[in-house]
């Protein structure tokens, strides 16, 4: 009880001070930061519109977010999830395109199945590499990135290329009738459905499942659980290609629910946005959810920003990173308040 | 096949309209009644990247602030917006809360299917996209697209350049292969040949729009290689016309003027003009007059100019080219006039035959001139 209540209140009042922070700087550079932050919630959350904005927003976020945050409770820093995205785009689309004339069901259900497995190893490459030959994660993953992009600019330029794209190189089509719906009346494509139901499937292996407990036992001290005789290896396998398999499926949405073919577009930083959404959300599958949605609000609020008060883009950056510092700073703010810890009380 | 036939059709429309070459009318659309009620005319304006790339973005941006001497039009823009979904978001919110009659999408990417899309949504609404993709048979009526023949101002900056060089040797730093990228490659190979045939020009695909380490890693092998001007087509020149200055060789600017990057080396460029383009646009608006679904046009036309001339540029230089832009300016200048062979000897235009600028044919060249050194293939 406790502990949920210290891990509300802590990122609630470094959310509270980036905004006071936000507006001192905002202020410095002349502009009214009450206006400001009454922008930036009316282009967020103000109206149904900007709800749907948003929240079209953070469904790729919230996959490529469980990129970082499942292979970090293992212990390693994956900023894969760009390339995750990609490898997983365009190896969905080669499967839509080549059986585009089934039924939709198997053609979406074959597209997911094939973002996912080849994402889930393109992650998983960086597992092997990490505990096979022991290469940094992170530099792997980042390199990986630029692989996966430049194996996409090859396939979508050159083999994959429909002759009829010509001054924006995109692959074929994968057929409208294949092509993911918005969720009733509203303006949201079913990419957000996906986001939500892999982020609360995840929480649920992670919290209540043997296998969550092993992975976070391993990224506490991962001597400790070699000794105890957990397969280390094999679940550092299995979690990257579990993040690098959602990442896949951000991937597949944005070809199957928004563009329709694979191009360049696919690499939009998506990948990147999400690591800050893992690091906000501590790792924690279920609080990705909200942070996306945060995220996802701040940036569906740029452009009112932009319009209203001649602002440039990179405010809503600022105000991103000055968020993402407060609340890594905040980190060690936890266990250290007395009033929020437990009465303990003599155990044993 | 379906595409060859529409071709066709855009070829036969843009014939005959070719004698004036700008503004060539397909169908049109009126305004809506309710536009002639507002006060002022609405303009959205979205770019894919920063305002001040020295670039595309800025040149588009560059537009849209020229409309802030016209006190009846309220422009609106957006910077640094992906070509996903978020770009819809965007044009929507532009619709919705900002009331734009009225919307420039200028990143290619943003056509389809995002404009399209929207466009079917928002039938009242005018979508104007920079690239030229727009055909009647395939489109929506309200979308309609616009373009500039900035390769004829690459030709002069070639023509430049020919007299320039002293190695003979020229560096081309472009994203993509696309037609578009080649047929600037081509057109400034073409008018650097025309002034000494023995001229080259080294190709380099970076495989995006802005990839900045890419384009200063090329600048600076083109360097090392020999080549002695360098120019680029990419969403930012910036990088690549810094690195030649640091270098001390020559460039050529592309997109907007970039002359302030290198004072010393600089020689001249091709811009855009969007300015002319955008307030035009705002005037038809206003009166109520038909939008054109499809506008093209050159140096003629004022869609595109040539960058001043640096003070590198000798005098024999500017002569030559300033004798050529005349006869851009009288229509009498044709670029593509075979015999022309491609960079693997095939003749790909024959003796007598030739294409002006407004030729659909040209807009999906997918070959480079001779004495372009490079592939098109990865």
């Amino acid at each position: 009880m406790f502990k949920v209540f210290e891990s509300l209140l802590i990122p609630i009042a470094a959310l509270v001070l980036s905004l006071v922070l936000f507006s001192v700087f905002m202020w410095f550079s002349g502009t009214n930061a009450f206006d400001v932050l009454g922008a930036i919630y009316r282009g967020a959350f103000g109206s149904w519109f900007s709800w749907q904005n948003t929240l079209v927003r953070s469904a790729p976020l919230m996959l490529t977010a469980l990129c970082t945050a499942l292979p970090a409770r293992i212990g390693l820093i994956n900023i894969g999830g760009e390339g995750a995205m990609v490898v997983g785009g365009v190896f969905a689309t080669l499967v839509g395109i080549s059986i585009s004339g089934m039924s939709p069901f198997i053609v979406i259900s074959a597209m997911v199945l094939a973002g996912m497995v080849t994402a889930g190893m393109w992650i998983g490459m960086v597992g092997a590499l990490k505990h096979l030959r022991n290469v940094n994660e992170t530099i792997s993953s980042l390199l990986l990135n630029y692989i996966a992009i430049a194996i996409m600019s090859y396939l979508v330029l050159g083999p994959m290329r429909d002759p009829a794209t010509l001054n924006n190189p995109s692959s074929f089509h994968i057929g409208m009738a294949n092509m993911i719906g918005n969720i009733g009346e509203s303006s949201i494509h079913g990419g957000l459905i996906f986001g939500l139901v892999v982020c609360i499937a995840l929480w649920v292996l992670m919290r209540y499942t043997t296998f969550g407990f092993s992975v976070d036992v391993i990224g506490g001290n991962i001597r400790a659980a070699q000794i105890s005789g957990l397969p280390v290896g094999k679940l550092i396998l299995i979690t990257c290609f579990i993040g690098g398999a959602a990442a896949g499926i951000a991937g597949v949405i944005e070809v199957a629910a928004v563009q329709g073919r694979a191009n360049l577009s696919l690499n939009s930083g998506y990948g990147y946005a999400g690591i800050l959404v893992a690091f906000l959300a501590r790792h924690n599958p279920l609080a990705i959810i909200p942070v996306a949605i945060l995220l996802g609000g701040i940036r569906a609020s740029s452009g009112l920003l932009q319009r209203g008060f001649d602002l440039p883009d990179a405010t809503t950056t600022v105000l991103q990173g000055i968020i993402f510092i407060v609340i890594l700073a905040s980190e060690f703010m936890y266990g250290r308040i007395k009033w929020l810890q437990p009465r303990v009380t003599a155990h044993a | 096949m379906s595409d060859k036939k529409l071709n066709a059709g855009r070829r036969k429309v843009l014939k005959t309209l070719s004698g004036i070459g700008v503004a060539s009318l397909m169908g049109g659309f009126g305004l809506g009644s309710a536009w002639a009620a507002s006060k002022k005319v609405k303009m959205g304006f979205i770019y894919v990247g920063p305002r001040d790339d020295y670039g595309y973005n800025q040149s588009h941006f560059e537009g849209k602030s020229s409309l802030s001497k016209l006190d009846w039009v309220k422009a609106v823009d957006e910077e640094n917006v992906p070509e996903t979904i978020e770009v819809v978001k965007t044009m929507e919110s532009m619709i919705n809360l900002d009331g734009a009659q009225v919307l420039f999408p200028t990143s290619f990417g943003y056509f389809d299917p995002h404009i399209l899309k929207v466009a079917k949504k928002y039938p009242d609404v005018t979508f104007l996209h920079c690239g030229g993709l727009w055909s009647e048979s395939k489109h929506p009526k309200n979308v309609g697209s616009y373009f500039g023949y900035i390769d004829e101002p690459m030709y002069l900056a070639g023509v430049v350049a020919g007299h320039m060089s002293k190695t003979g040797k020229l560096g081309y730093i472009a994203a993509i292969p696309i037609p578009q990228v080649l047929r600037n490659i081509n057109s400034f190979t073409l008018g650097a040949r025309s002034v000494n045939p023995a001229i080259t020009t080294n190709v380099v695909f970076t495989g995006g729009w802005s990839k900045p380490v890419k384009e200063a890693e090329s600048a600076n092998s083109m360097a090392d290689q020999g080549v002695d001007v360098l120019t680029c087509h990419v969403d930012s020149p910036k990088v690549v016309i810094q690195t030649a200055e640091k270098r001390g060789i020559y460039s050529v600017g592309y997109h907007t003027n970039q002359a302030v990057l290198a004072p010393k080396g600089f020689l001249t460029g091709g811009e855009w003009n969007w300015s002319k383009v955008y307030s035009d646009y705002a005037e038809m608006i206003k009166t109520g007059k038909k939008i054109p679904n499809l506008v093209r046009g050159g140096l003629k036309e004022g869609i595109v100019k040539l960058s001043p001339y640096g003070k590198a540029v000798s005098a024999k230089a500017k002569a030559d080219a300033d004798a050529r832009l005349k006869k851009f300016m009288d229509g009498s200048m044709v670029v593509y006039k075979g015999p022309i062979k491609d960079n693997t000897g095939k003749v790909v235009i024959p003796a007598g035959k030739s294409y002006t600028q407004t030729d659909i044919w040209l807009e999906s060249m997918g070959w480079m001139v001779e004495g372009v050194i490079g592939t098109t293939k990865g």
